[in-house]
């Protein structure tokens, strides 16, 4: 990853506490989105992240604490891949287009919208695909299709939901590849993944969430066998490999013994 | 030929004619947001809902159109603010609002009586007096649906597929769909009287599933579900005359037999896009596995 280019935050989160019902899924939360800063946000299932990330948008109100957001920030949200039915009747240019809802009262696309609709799907490698059914793209296609939706709102941070869940090695690697590039232009981009070894310990830094925020910081500091044993309850071993960190489980010595009989 | 154009001697069938195309197109229209969101029962809870409103402004003495128009929009509101708390599903939602609405109805008749030619409309559809003021209220509200849809299109769309970005996006989802019940209550308000409660919401749902099965693009299916709820309103009316049928279950019927061309035209390819069977799932990896995930 390219180092990014900081100069102020567009986001911050202070003491951020949120709530479904009684239960408590953020608590205490501090964290600053600075512009250019990519981010990526690990921690186990219903640690909050996306809780986390739908408060940064403010579709979700903390109970205490305070979100402090950059006047007219423009945000970009790139859901989940399994959010939606890909059995709706929309095309791929039509369901890009629904990014475009400030500016336009007229239902058919402008010129200069499919203009802009055509080059973003283009520079996403799905410009032929422009006139398909959703339902006919694969898994690194339809995250594609998402991505040049929230890009087509201009936007100065990308959120996005677990980008490179249940996708192959190379479409993630391809989705590693475009965010990079984005990055480089000067998006600030903040990403949930569950992927340590092939999403978070590439980028540039990391944060450990489980309700609260375990940890901070480049993924040399953070991922360590401590802080991920805290955050996700379970024993992890760190190695190196090339200079960055490997993350390979600990198993206990009876599941090693399973392993032993199994085989 | 002339006994095909005899009726268009009768105003009351001119009336009717005009007042059964023009509603079946609303609904058609309306129709595709009701199937698309998983609401297709709504036609028939909230039809019935507002015969509730039917039959209190009437006793009430209350303008009837205009009673019964709030009643619905107040159901149809209840129905989307307790599905928007995801504490329940749409169907129980509905299900519960609009029986009970429906049970108030038929007992306000049963204390204060009532049961008349306009109550027997209500519930099985008459174009017997069907006024011109009737095709202009019609033809008024499929202006508004029109004008809905196509102020609104993108953020009804986005609204459609995808609430959650699309709140997150700037767009008031819970606006949307306030909006969206709006027009729908009034559309099944003034579908009513020729169809009647019992089969209105087949005019909501048959035309969006058949338009459905034939296209895969969201602004082709708004074109053929108007097209064809208006294709079926104006043929069931015309049968209706020359089979001496009543014209909700002809017109009806009408949409039924075109659902059954086109699943057959169509084969299951239309059938699995109107049921939504090929739904995203996993997809097969095109290389090896992804790294294990910690």
């Amino acid at each position: 990853m390219r180092p990014p280019t900081v100069t102020g935050d567009l986001l911050r989160l202070e003491r951020v506490t949120c709530r479904y019902g009684t239960d408590p899924v953020l608590v205490d939360v501090d964290l600053a989105i600075a512009e250019g800063q990519f981010t990526g946000v690990v921690g186990p299932s219903g640690s909050g992240k996306t809780t986390l990330l739908r408060a940064l948008t403010g579709a979700v109100q903390p109970v205490a604490g305070a979100v402090v957001r950059r006047r007219n920030l423009r945000v970009g949200y790139v859901p989940q891949v399994d959010s939606v039915s890909w059995s709706f009747p929309v095309t791929v240019s039509e369901c890009v287009l629904m990014g475009r809802t400030d500016d336009r009262r007229l239902p058919w696309r402008s010129r200069a919208e499919q203009a802009e609709v055509t080059e973003l799907l283009e520079r996403l490698g799905i410009g032929d695909l422009a006139h398909r059914h959703i339902r006919a793209l694969s898994g690194g296609q339809q995250q594609r299709m998402f991505i040049a939706r929230a890009l087509l709102r201009r936007p100065q941070l990308l959120l996005m939901d677990e980008p490179t869940s249940g996708v192959d090695v190379r479409t993630r690697h391809e989705v590693l590849h475009l965010l990079d590039e984005l990055h480089a232009e000067g998006l600030a981009i903040v990403l949930t993944t569950h992927d340590l070894n092939g999403i978070a310990a590439h980028l540039p830094h990391l944060v450990c969430l489980n309700t609260r925020v375990m940890a901070a910081g480049p993924p040399r500091d953070v991922l360590t066998a401590d802080v991920l044993e805290r955050t996700y309850g379970a024993r992890l071993e760190v190695l190196e490999h090339a200079g960055m960190p490997v993350v390979v489980d600990g198993y206990r010595a009876d599941v090693v013994q399973l392993r032993r009989t199994a085989s | 030929m002339d006994e095909l154009l005899r009726p268009f001697d009768f105003e009351f069938f001119r009336n009717g004619l005009a007042v059964a195309t023009l509603a079946g197109a609303l609904c058609g229209l309306v129709g595709v947001y009701v199937v698309l969101k998983g609401m297709s029962y709504i036609g028939h809870g909230l039809s019935h809902a507002i015969f509730g409103g039917f039959a209190a402004s009437a006793l009430l003495g209350v303008n009837v159109l205009l009673g019964a128009g709030a009643w619905g929009l107040a159901s149809a509101l209840m129905i989307s603010g307790i599905t928007r708390r995801r504490v329940i599903g749409s169907d129980a939602a509905i299900g519960v609002i609009t029986t009970a609405s429906f049970a108030l109805g038929l007992a306000l008749i049963a204390v204060f009586g009532g049961t008349g030619r306009s109550f027997d409309a209500a519930l099985f559809g008459s174009i017997l007096g069907v006024a011109t003021s009737d095709v202009v209220v019609v033809a008024a509200v499929l202006a508004l649906a029109v004008a809905v849809v196509a102020g609104r299109y993108r953020a009804l769309l986005f609204t459609t597929f995808d609430p959650d970005v699309a709140e997150v996006s700037g767009i008031s989802t819970a606006r949307m769909d306030a909006l969206l019940m709006l027009v729908l209550a009034a559309a099944i308000l003034t579908t009513m009287q020729v169809l009647g409660v019992t089969l209105v919401a087949a005019t909501l749902v048959i035309p969006a599933t058949v338009a459905r099965m034939v296209t895969d693009s969201f602004a082709r299916m708004l074109w053929l579900a108007t097209g064809i709820g208006a294709l079926c309103g104006f043929v069931g009316m015309n049968l209706s005359y020359h089979l001496d049928v009543q014209s909700g279950p002809t017109i009806v019927l009408v949409g039924a037999v075109l659902f059954g061309i086109t699943f057959v035209a169509t084969g299951a390819r239309g059938l699995h896009r109107a049921a939504g069977l090929d739904s995203h799932g996993p997809r097969p990896a095109s290389g090896p596995a992804a790294t294990p995930v910690a």
